[in-house]
């Protein structure tokens, strides 16, 4: 079992997830994150004034997997957000030793599902 | 005898002073205090209520403000906001230099023809100054030019707005206008639109009809089998805070297009007919959704109120009270069925101004010609009480002729706009959020956004 830790530009998101749907992975968590990397990020403004924003404003995407649905996923997560530009984001892979279902109580591969 | 002496003194004493006393107030008199004439208090006071009237439709432009901010999404707020901010300043400018002139200056039955920055109009106007009248009917125009923004939220390019918001305040507006209130071709066929459910509603709404299909709707907003999907509002307080703000300012919209106190029975009869109908809007409006639907729908109450504000403003001072109130109950269940029908079209309208405005302004316009009173002003019978269609069929003249007037002008320019400068954002832009697009920066900057789309 893995747990796949993407970090994506926000307005990618919808993209990714019609991705993982027609590779018929449905389950995932989204949290908002800041973040940054080699990007020199955007020029925002207040006032007339430019301030260099270092902190960009990125969404977390993690999704539990077993070893056969992991090559899917990463492919359907870099088709929906790639772009070719500067912060399209990252991907990690973590081993996942153990998953619980709380409803049910099932573990392992059945509960991720 | 000393008493006799004293008392006939001080008679001469009160005498005497009482004739100082008359000499010296007469003397200031004739020495040139101000002689108030009647004409000159009647002008005055009808002065004050007009621009009483003129500040709070001004006021309304917050109340448009917040309603479109509150039911779009938080990454296109600051555009939205800076779009309804800049169309007041835009009206302003337009109905100035050209508007004015189109009109109420003297021309022809189809558009005025004089009066062009101000230059050669008289300094009476209906029994107000000039300056005072022209503030009124400006903030009539910004309300018009403003109703499009939210039909066309969230997607469209920010300088493709301000070139749209000079021209229907500067040309189409006024044009329209003329009509009706600046003495053409409908008012001379006896069509009556007291306080603008024709001029603004009915303009401002079809032209976002015409601009919304244009501008075709938002990404997600309908699937792939054709059902729409939710964009959820961000701030439902903020638009219920512009209801409550609109509700207040149509006051001045309604009641001080009598232009006039008179003995104040008209403005009290706009007054409550206005109020009256609001609220049935809102509670019709609440049902048919509540019906429908399963629960009562906030933004649809609102909106139910919004519509039975704009199907009175018409009528409010041609109808008894009773008759506000089936008005308002009409628009409420009016308001619900035409948000639904236009998702069936497929037009997105993120704030539902073609249905308030648009379909609820004809709404006003027809049934003055069925519940108005010929005893109130009005040049026929309404249907309701005579059974002669001839006050509604000039009605339907006139709507009709509006709503083929703007959409087929209002559907130029954009078209036109589309098709040199562009009138829909990036499809990147449009996810990213019109904020950072348009505006480099963010309405809420430092806060997290919790959607998805």
């Amino acid at each position: 079992m893995k747990l796949v830790i993407a970090y994506i530009q926000p307005h990618k998101l919808q993209d990714i997830k019609k991705a993982l749907y027609k590779a018929e992975i449905h389950k995932m968590s989204v949290t908002n994150a800041l973040g940054c990397g080699a990007q020199k990020g955007y020029h925002e403004s207040y006032r007339g004034i430019d301030f260099e924003v270092n902190l960009l404003k990125k969404v977390r995407l993690e999704i539990a997997v077993n070893e056969d649905f992991l090559d899917k996923t990463i492919e359907a997560i870099i088709e929906g957000a790639r772009t070719g530009q500067i912060g399209d984001g990252k991907i990690f892979v973590l081993d996942l030793p153990k998953c619980i279902r709380i409803r049910t109580g099932e573990e392992g591969k059945k509960a991720i599902g | 005898m000393v008493k006799e002496r004293n008392s006939k003194l001080s008679i001469w004493k009160m005498c005497t002073v009482g004739a100082l006393l008359i000499v010296g107030i007469n003397s200031n008199v004739l020495a040139g205090v101000e002689s108030v004439n009647l004409d000159q208090v009647k002008q005055g006071l009808d002065t004050v209520w007009v621009l009483l009237g003129a500040f709070l439709v001004f006021f309304m432009q917050a109340g448009f403000g917040m309603v479109e901010a509150g039911f779009i999404r938080a990454k296109n707020t600051c555009n939205i906001l800076t779009k309804n901010f800049l169309d007041f300043c835009m009206a302003s400018l337009g109905f100035f230099l050209i508007g004015y002139g189109l009109m109420f200056g003297d021309g022809n039955s189809f558009m005025g023809l004089k009066g062009w920055c101000l230059f050669g109009i008289e300094e009476v106007v209906n029994g107000l100054p000039l300056y005072a009248f022209w503030l009124f009917q400006a903030a009539f125009c910004g309300a018009a030019a403003t109703i499009v923004a939210g039909g066309m939220a969230e997607r469209m390019k920010f300088h493709a707005y301000l070139i749209y918001s000079f021209i229907i305040s500067a040309f189409i507006y006024p044009i329209v206008g003329h009509w009706i209130w600046g003495g053409g071709w409908l008012s001379n066929m006896g069509f009556a639109d007291f306080a603008g459910s024709t001029v603004v509603h009915t303009v401002g709404g079809f032209a976002a009809l015409a601009g919304t299909s244009i501008l075709k709707p938002r990404e997600g907003k309908y699937g792939i089998d054709g059902k729409p999907k939710v964009l959820a509002g961000h701030n439902i307080p903020l638009a219920s805070l512009g209801v409550f703000i609109l509700w207040f300012g149509w006051f001045g919209f309604n009641a001080g297009s009598t232009l006039g106190v008179t003995d104040g029975s008209i403005i009290a009869r706009v007054a409550i007919n206005t109020n009256l109908a609001a609220a049935m809007g809102g509670i019709a409006a609440m049902a048919t959704v509540w019906k429908r639907f399963g629960k009562p729908d906030l933004s649809m109450a609102m909106n139910g109120a919004l519509a039975g504000l704009v199907a009175i403003t018409a009528p409010c001072a041609f109808v008894d009270p009773w008759a506000a109130m089936v008005i308002g109950i009409v628009a409420g269940y009016v308001v619900v069925r035409g948000v639904e029908l236009l998702d069936k079209l497929h037009i997105d309208d993120p704030v539902g101004a073609v249905p308030v405005h648009g379909m609820c302004g004809v709404l006003g316009t027809l049934c003055l010609g069925i519940f108005g009173k010929q005893s109130l002003g009005l040049a026929n019978e309404g249907f309701v009480y005579s059974g002669n269609p001839m006050q509604l069929g000039i009605q339907m003249v006139g709507s009709v002729s509006t709503i083929v007037f703007v959409v087929i002008t209002m559907g130029v320019v954009f078209k036109l706009i589309d098709v040199t400068i562009g009138l829909r954002v990036s499809r990147e832009e449009e996810l990213r959020g019109l904020d950072i697009g348009e505006h480099g920066m963010e309405a809420y900057a430092g806060f997290q956004i919790f959607t998805s789309v």
